[in-house]
């Protein structure tokens, strides 16, 4: 019991904080609430199922292929449709609900409402003490790891994490010292749905698919970025952690605890942001200009 | 006779000076007469069902737009305060067998109490903490829902509910004139001193406290209001269905809301209802291409917001109207002078 509670919440998690990183990077670079972000975690597992099991490709190349496509979806709607209505907060948040439901709408359409599966990357499975752990699971845990470290090097170590990181703390400021504020959030969106499509690959052979899939983890990564503080990368991993084995103990633990789940996870959240309005490590932010 | 003549005259003499001065005024009678008129030529059932929902959508979001859109509180859980009045008086009705002129104003204390629970906490938060705080509570309402289903009645609701009324027609005339009359209250709040703080509160919360306002309160009171209108909204949804079910507190009311007030053009009262029910007429009307409805539906909102960022109203009346420089009165824009202080219009 406690050794699977463990590996869930691992799992959970770390898909909660793939999610969540990316949503919390788009949100500081450009304050946009991008509601359509879980909408592209499911668009790259659905794309992944078409061209793996309906064109017949290899899997490790239709994961790649993939989130190349779901990067390039992300960013022309970007361009076309979110960066127009930037300045009208509200207006965003109407845009990318639509963009998601014409996502959801699209793969109904497409594939239907039914489930369906995608065959996981390595198949098997090792017994650590004496539970079954799937490779695949330990594949999608180390992939996680990988990923954040990498985000996070890119962030502190390089030029154009300097100028992302820059951004969301002063975008005027960084205009003037000469950064390119339009591009830096045009990046920052690529790297935010990368992250996103990246996550529904690691869950695609985990869970089935369903086109209503995004709207959970999506209200899971609002609750996250909250309860981390809203722009704050290391509160969006612990707030990912802390919701996703809450998440967990209660499914395992609780009657009736599938019902509950978020319920409960919701629950932490609010009472985090009671104690602590801005969240874990959130900075207030100054009035924006 | 001469009388009766004299007042006809007056009367129409203030309708010309009110009402017809401007497009936007013109519009609203007409969309309400027709609205009570329309009966009287058509009484299809199926369309005048439409029109019920449109309308008990259009109190829903002209509640989310006082909350939100005029003291700036943005609510992603507004589903919360039509679930529990709808679940309210479908309980009250169901089990203690009140009527429905009890059980909808009962329904819509239980979402003013809803509202306080909600606001109390909310009010350290800001901004988009406040909005992703709301969020949570209808979703934990549902969890709770599910988890006593002998209460609840879990998935399938509570059913068996007294309708409005037996005949359509009646049904229609409740829940329009509830509609017409609650939108103008809500509008004569928005306009009202109230209104102008919660404007206040929107724009600089720290400077309306500097000026001695309690915000505090202004914006519980906010949140009291709002719940009241929205749990008006859900009581008389669940009469009208005779059911209330989970689906009252989804998130997807919750966005839909949303979606009809900046269609409509937030902060105005009137833009809410209209963005209600252009946006629930065109849904019905995309029936006849059921499997792509929602595509184009949200399709055509996005594109909407594209070219009329504010909104639908509010491009109309920027349109066709225009504010006098000196006495910020509002004027047809055909006009060269303004019609109160002749102070000419650019």
């Amino acid at each position: 019991m406690v050794e699977r509670i463990i590996i869930y919440g691992l799992i959970s998690g770390g898909v909660y904080a793939l999610l969540a990183v990316g949503f919390s990077l788009i949100f500081g670079v450009a304050r946009i609430i991008n509601l359509a972000h879980t909408a592209f975690y499911m668009l790259a597992a659905y794309l992944i199922f078409t061209f793996a099991n309906s064109l017949g490709l290899p899997l490790a190349l239709s994961v790649v292929l993939s989130i190349v496509a779901v990067i390039i979806i992300g960013i022309f709607s970007y361009r076309l449709l979110i960066d127009p209505v930037r300045g009208h907060e509200t207006t965003i948040l109407i845009v990318t609900i639509a963009l998601a439901i014409i996502i959801q709408e699209a793969i109904l359409r497409a594939y239907g409402g039914g489930f369906l599966s995608v065959p996981s990357i390595i198949s098997g499975y090792v017994r650590i003490w004496g539970t079954k752990v799937l490779y695949q699971q330990i594949l999608t845990f180390g992939a996680v790891l990988v990923i954040l470290l990498c985000v996070w090097a890119l962030l502190m170590r390089t030029r154009l994490g300097i100028a992302i990181r820059a951004t969301a703390q002063d975008r005027e400021v960084s205009n003037l010292m000469g950064i390119n504020v339009a591009r830096t959030g045009m990046i920052a969106m690529a790297i935010s749905v990368a992250l996103a499509a990246i996550a529904g690959a690691l869950v695609a052979p985990l869970q089935v698919l369903g086109p209503h899939m995004w709207t959970h983890p999506l209200v899971m990564v609002l609750a996250v970025v909250v309860l981390g503080g809203l722009g704050s990368i290391k509160g969006s991993l612990i707030g990912a952690f802390m919701l996703g084995f809450s998440e967990t103990l209660v499914v395992f633990l609780a009657p009736s605890g599938a019902y509950l789940k978020t319920a409960v996870a919701l629950a932490v959240m609010l009472i985090v942001i009671m104690i602590r309005p801005q969240g874990l490590f959130g900075v207030s932010f100054e009035e924006e200009r | 006779m001469s009388i009766l003549t004299a007042n006809i005259k007056r009367v129409y003499k203030q309708f010309r000076e009110e009402i017809f001065v401007l497009p936007s005024r013109t519009i609203v009678l007409l969309f309400c007469l027709a609205l009570f008129l329309l009966p009287l030529i058509m009484t299809e059932p199926y369309y005048l069902r439409i029109l019920i929902m449109a309308s008990i959508f259009a109190i829903f979001a002209a509640s989310w737009d006082l909350l939100s859109g005029f003291t700036g509180q943005v609510n992603f859980g507004h589903a919360l305060f039509f679930g529990v009045a709808a679940y309210t008086a479908a309980l009250l009705n169901a089990n203690v067998g009140l009527p429905p002129w009890l059980t909808i104003p009962l329904g819509a204390l239980a979402a003013v109490l809803a509202g306080l629970i909600v606001g109390v906490p909310c009010l350290r938060l800001r901004g988009t903490y406040l909005a992703l705080a709301t969020l949570a509570f209808p979703l934990i309402l549902t969890g709770v829902v599910f988890a006593i289903p002998n209460i609840t009645g879990g998935e399938l609701g509570v059913s068996g509910i007294q309708r409005l009324s037996e005949s359509r027609v009646i049904e229609y005339y409740i829940a329009v004139t509830i509609m017409v009359v609650l939108g103008f209250v809500m509008w004569k709040i928005s306009v009202s001193k109230t209104g102008i703080l919660f404007h206040a509160i929107r724009e600089d919360e720290v400077t309306a406290r500097a000026s001695g306002i309690n915000t505090t309160r202004y914006k519980l009171l906010a949140f009291c209001l709002s719940g009241f209108f929205a749990g008006i909204a859900g009581g008389l949804y669940a009469h009208f269905m005779r059911q209330a079910g989970p689906s009252t507190l989804e998130l997807q009311l919750s966005f839909q809301v949303i979606i009809w007030v900046i269609f409509g053009g937030i902060a105005t009262i009137y833009g809410p209802i209209a963005g209600a029910f252009i946006l629930v007429l065109l849904m019905e009307f995309l029936t006849v291409a059921p499997g792509i409805r929602m595509l184009l539906f949200a399709a055509m909102v996005m594109l909407i917001l594209l070219f009329m960022p504010e909104g639908l109203t509010t491009w109309v009346r920027n349109k066709t109207e225009k504010i006098c420089p000196r006495c910020k009165l509002r004027n047809i824009a055909t006009r060269k002078v303004c019609r109160v202080c002749r102070a000419e219009l650019d």
